[in-house]
């Protein structure tokens, strides 16, 4: 797998970041404690370099049509200045990648214009499937990955610590911003794509700018977050926040072995939409055989009653049977107990539920609980 | 880079080992074990009348990301066990040779150790 570089890593290495393998990049697993760091998203603020996740841009006057048949989502019926999580699935109902699009203004009259977010180590896959599927549209898709860095400040003082440094005229842009919308406002002095969206449970925010920007925007930020109690936080916290929020990591919880029904995104799917996209034909038949709901294995949360976390592939049991396998789990920083996603039989999935994960061959109770586990204060 | 300290003795799977005369020795992880682990979240230990035996696991370490078998690196009866980073197990991280000591054992017989100049050429300790 080939070593890329985000135009941070020097910013990381002088902090005294570990290092990563993650989809191909090497990226900072944590600073001094990840711990520290997941604390400080829940309670004050955390910075983050998320320039792996791939940037593509998806324009043309069959722009809206084009991500309908290419996603599961009805990406049309999006306004612009918001954005939807969606999927793009194999014919098969397979999940090649979650992603988030974002509907930007037309750059002309008839023309549309997205920005979709795909994770790090599926960018080229989803690019090239986008390619692929644009046959017959009237689309450009340019994959902007390698050009562009994406630095996200997650937490309850994110929008004081980005307020610093947006001009006092343009402050109401980003109070105004609503969760998962996206609005160009100048910050640090250049215009910027900036995002109300996250991967941890909390207020933040995700700004896109190019790679030869992002160490001022870094350090700029770090600067005006010091009173606000902002640190850089690694892809430690990054997994543990998420986890907490029940939100699914690509390849763990979502595979192209898996399918959006089994993985609690049914809603993801839109088999209402009039117009046909790849996947939808297996999808409906997948739904009408009630995968997740009666059928097959549902993905669910599991709240360790004791202090022993599980962790990914660890079994899960139902007297002694096995019934599922954790994708995730660890203790819970916030929380203070251990958590979990896993798959299990649908007989077994319902809250309240008790079953057992296989601790390295000691079989220790868990119970099924609704998701997210955590959910912030508003 | 971790630390290691220089009158202790360490197993190859980063316990240390501090020997006082006769009577029994202190057991804990080196500070390259704990770095790598990350935040210590919860520890088990031996009970106390137990016995352990090299090479054996009699615990287990676990932090937000991982999880480590304990391998007692001595053979003999654990006299003493520390409460306090059962209660705090960030105490390992902090203070990985003193405050974070886990457990104590009437030694009748040591693993393989190493030296803390051998253990920190194969580890990448900082002596």
């Amino acid at each position: 797998m080939s070593e890329n570089y985000t135009a941070l890593y020097e910013q990381h290495k002088k902090a005294g970041a570990s290092f990563t393998d993650f989809g191909g990049w090497q990226m900072p697993l944590k600073y001094e404690s990840e711990l520290a760091e997941h604390h400080a998203v829940r309670k004050s603020a955390g910075l983050f370099d998320l320039s792996h996740m791939g940037e593509i841009w998806v324009s043309g006057p069959d722009a809206a049509a084009f991500l309908d048949y290419a996603l599961v989502g009805k990406l049309s019926a999006v306004a612009v200045g918001k954005a939807k999580y969606s999927l793009i699935c194999n014919a098969d109902g397979g999940i090649i990648d979650d992603l988030i699009s974002y509907r930007r203004p037309s750059p002309e009259d008839g023309v549309d214009k997205y920005l979709v977010v795909p994770n790090a180590g599926n960018a080229q896959v989803v690019a090239a499937a986008l390619l692929e599927r644009a046959a017959g549209f009237d689309v450009v898709v340019e994959d902007a990955s390698a050009e562009t860095s994406l630095i996200a400040v997650q937490g309850p003082n994110a929008e004081a610590i980005l307020l610093a440094l947006v001009p006092t005229e343009q402050h109401a842009l980003v109070t105004d911003l609503k969760y998962y919308a996206a609005v160009e406002v100048s910050i640090n002095g250049q215009d910027r794509l900036l995002a109300r969206t996250g991967y941890t449970g909390e207020d933040g925010f995700e700004i896109y700018l190019p790679n030869v920007d992002a160490a001022g925007l870094w350090e700029a930020l770090l600067e005006v977050g010091e009173g606000h109690g902002l640190i850089p936080a690694g892809l430690a916290a990054r997994d543990s926040l998420r986890l907490e929020a029940g939100m699914p990591l690509y390849g763990n919880e979502l595979s192209r072995h898996g399918n959006a029904y089994a993985a609690g995104l049914g809603p993801v799917v839109s088999l209402a939409k009039e117009s046909d996209f790849i996947g939808r034909e297996a999808l409906t038949a997948i739904k009408a055989a009630g995968v997740g709901s009666t059928l097959g294995q549902k993905l669910v949360g599991l709240k360790g009653i004791g202090r022993r976390a599980a962790r990914a592939h660890y079994s899960v049991l139902k007297d002694g049977s096995l019934i599922g396998e954790v994708t995730s789990g660890q203790p819970s920083p916030t929380l203070g107990y251990p958590i979990a996603l896993a798959y299990v039989d649908v007989e077994h999935s319902e809250p309240g539920t008790i079953v057992e994960v296989d601790l390295r061959g000691k079989a220790e109770p868990f119970e099924v609980v609704a998701l997210p586990f955590y959910k912030r204060q508003k | 880079m971790s630390k290691v300290v220089a009158e202790l003795k360490y197993s190859a799977e980063h316990e240390w080992v501090a020997v006082a005369g006769d009577g029994p020795v202190g057991i804990g992880i080196s500070a390259v074990a704990a770095d790598a682990l990350g935040d210590i979240v919860y520890v088990d230990l031996p009970e106390v009348g137990s016995t352990v035996t090299a090479g054996e696991t009699c615990g287990e370490v676990e932090s937000t990301k991982s999880v480590s078998d304990l391998y007692s690196p001595v053979t003999g009866e654990v006299t003493e066990i520390n409460d306090a980073v059962v209660t705090d197990p960030a105490l390992i991280n902090n203070d990985p040779y003193g405050a974070g000591w886990l457990f104590k054992v009437a030694a009748t017989e040591e693993g393989p150790l190493m030296s803390a100049e051998e253990y920190a050429a194969t580890n990448g300790g900082e002596l």
